[in-house]
């Protein structure tokens, strides 16, 4: 009987299962388990199509659908891969940098058992939670190549890039055994912290896009033509479905619908709209008015900003991180682009790379036991050191991200070239490569 | 009879629809153009980018009047159109050669 308690009692505090003794309750926890499927769902809402329309709205006219294919091309790519190798490369046994193959195809991972991701979620929906967020890593660095790389050249290079960078880094930071996962690994190499994705997602995807968007080349055209955005209705739609979304992939990375949850629902919700303010009433003051596009990469950049602390820091610590957000990558979209001539058609390193290099940090500074006791000394003591823990995060993401994506650029480019015709692109890739338009009158 | 094109500003388009209506002109046709004279265009600025946008959303308005009515409608728009302010636009009159109405196949004044 008092073991049976036990198992009730750890349920409903999200906390782990008697060891060594059978349990009535083997299954998951039917409470946290549904915010485990509902909150997968809006991350794959923030792709499908949060995402695909704060992109599509930001491109030329005859571009918009490429950006739409490509989100929807990379859905599906990466969905196959997963269920072939990619869940298992990430979260299966293995070593400190990579999975091992025993979970191919999805073998032993099944709706009723628990444990693989944690106590009382169904390790079948673990695998599709990551699977959501697997997909929309590589859909983000889509911003930076925009309305000039190929289709093909698109899902060949995300292939690769799944590969050589993402299902390493979602091992190396959330695996149970992987380098960089302080919370769950005590022989962690560097113990650092990433609550949803700072490292994993923002900074891989980010860091990636400049370099892709350096050797891909301008587009046709740019600094000489303008290229504004063709609807910033349908961008400032996909930024409020992104803003829900997030909900799923900050609060739903409690795992569970506890405390942690809450609290990251919080501080989701005080940086992203802090951000967004903050980062209009820098346009407001620095360059005559505040603008949707204001609004709606401010928001956008509190929300990744806080991705990596959002389970880690008090509501208090998310408004001055919104405030950051909402300075920083503005500085380096209006300003550090400009001087150094890049393009980065739709901002995703601006954002993403310079917002999740920023997290990172900012989740270093103002972690705080109180908002998560895995910080603490009842968890895993983490706070010592932890800046330079997470500073030495950041410096590993930054050159492996870099030199991985250099090498497939380089590949993808001598095999089967990574853009299309001039004539191709002036045409505009909705008729080039997809055979129609998206406005037909 | 003379062929008047009238370029104005978008928001004087009812304006100027009444006032013709008014000076004993029926029927005329309306297109939504863009284009720039001495007024320019403006600035807009996305993140980093700003751009200068040329081409500003006018209305383009084509009547075609015998030629007695002619000074009453060129004056009906140039009162109802103005504003005052730079961008109000133009009014060009041209020689009209023939018309046709579809409809009868009457020719001339009688099918202005």
């Amino acid at each position: 009987m008092e073991q049976r308690i036990a198992d009730l009692e750890a349920y409903v505090n999200n906390g782990a299962r008697t060891p060594d003794v059978a349990s009535k309750i083997p299954g998951p926890g039917p409470g946290h388990n549904a915010w485990q499927m509902v909150s997968t769902a809006l991350v794959i809402f923030m792709t499908l199509p949060g995402l695909a329309l704060f992109y599509g709205g930001l491109v030329r006219r005859k571009n918009v659908l490429s950006v739409l294919a490509q989100c929807m091309g990379i859905a599906g790519l990466v969905t196959i891969l997963w269920w072939a190798v990619g869940y298992s490369l990430s979260f299966s046994g293995g070593n400190a940098i990579i999975g091992d193959t025993a979970a191919k195809f999805l073998t032993g991972v099944e709706g009723g058992k628990t444990g693989a991701g944690y106590h009382w979620i169904s390790d079948l929906m673990w695998s599709m939670f990551q699977l959501s967020f697997a997909i929309i890593t590589p859909a983000l660095i889509v911003g930076a190549i925009a309305e000039r790389m190929k289709f093909l050249a698109v899902l060949v290079f995300v292939a690769l890039w799944m590969f050589l960078v993402y299902f390493p880094f979602a091992h190396m930071v959330w695996a149970t055994n992987g380098l960089m996962c302080g919370p769950l690994n005590k022989d962690a190499a560097i113990k650092a912290i990433d609550f949803a994705g700072g490292t994993v997602v923002h900074m891989t995807s980010g860091w990636s896009a400049l370099v892709l968007c350096l050797i891909l080349g301008k587009r046709v055209g740019f600094g000489k033509e303008s290229m504004p955005p063709h609807s910033m209705v349908l961008c400032m739609v996909g930024t409020g479905m992104l803003w829900v979304g997030w909900y799923g992939f900050n609060a739903g990375s409690a795992l569970g619908a506890d405390g942690i949850a809450a609290n990251a629902f919080a501080t989701t919700t005080l940086a992203a709209a802090t951000a967004g303010f903050t980062w209009a009433v820098c346009e407001w003051v620095l360059r005559g008015k505040p603008s949707v596009l204001g609004f709606c990469s401010g928001i956008v950049a509190g929300l990744v900003v806080i991705t990596p602390g959002a389970g880690f820091v008090l509501p208090t610590s998310a408004v001055i991180i919104g405030i950051f957000a909402g300075v920083i990558p503005f500085l380096a979209c209006a300003y550090l682009k400009k001087a150094f001539g890049y393009d980065d058609s739709l901002d995703t390193f601006g954002v993403h790379g310079v917002g999740g290099t920023l997290g990172a940090i900012l989740t270093g500074v103002f972690a705080d036991p109180a908002a998560n006791s895995v910080l603490g000394p009842d968890g895993m003591k983490l706070m010592d050191g932890l800046l330079a823990n997470q500073l030495k995060a950041v410096a590993l993401t930054i050159v492996w991200s870099v030199v991985a994506t250099t090498i497939i650029a380089y590949i993808v480019k001598a095999v089967i070239g990574l853009r299309p015709t001039e004539e191709a692109e002036r045409q505009g890739l909705d008729i080039s490569e997809h055979g129609e338009e998206g406005y037909v009158s | 009879m003379k062929l008047i094109i009238a370029i104005i500003k978008p928001f004087k388009l009812e304006e100027v629809k009444e006032a013709l209506a008014a000076a004993g002109i029926e029927g005329m046709t309306v297109t939504e153009v863009k284009g720039f004279g001495r007024q320019k265009g403006h600035t807009e600025i996305y993140r980093g980018s700003e751009y200068t946008v040329d081409f500003l959303p006018k209305v383009k308005l084509e009547v075609a009047v015998s030629d007695e009515v002619a000074a009453k409608a060129i004056d009906a728009i140039g009162k109802s159109a103005r504003t005052g302010k730079i961008g109000d636009g133009k009014i060009f009159v041209l020689p009209l050669e023939e018309v046709v109405r579809i409809r009868t196949d009457e020719r001339g004044e009688k099918a202005v």
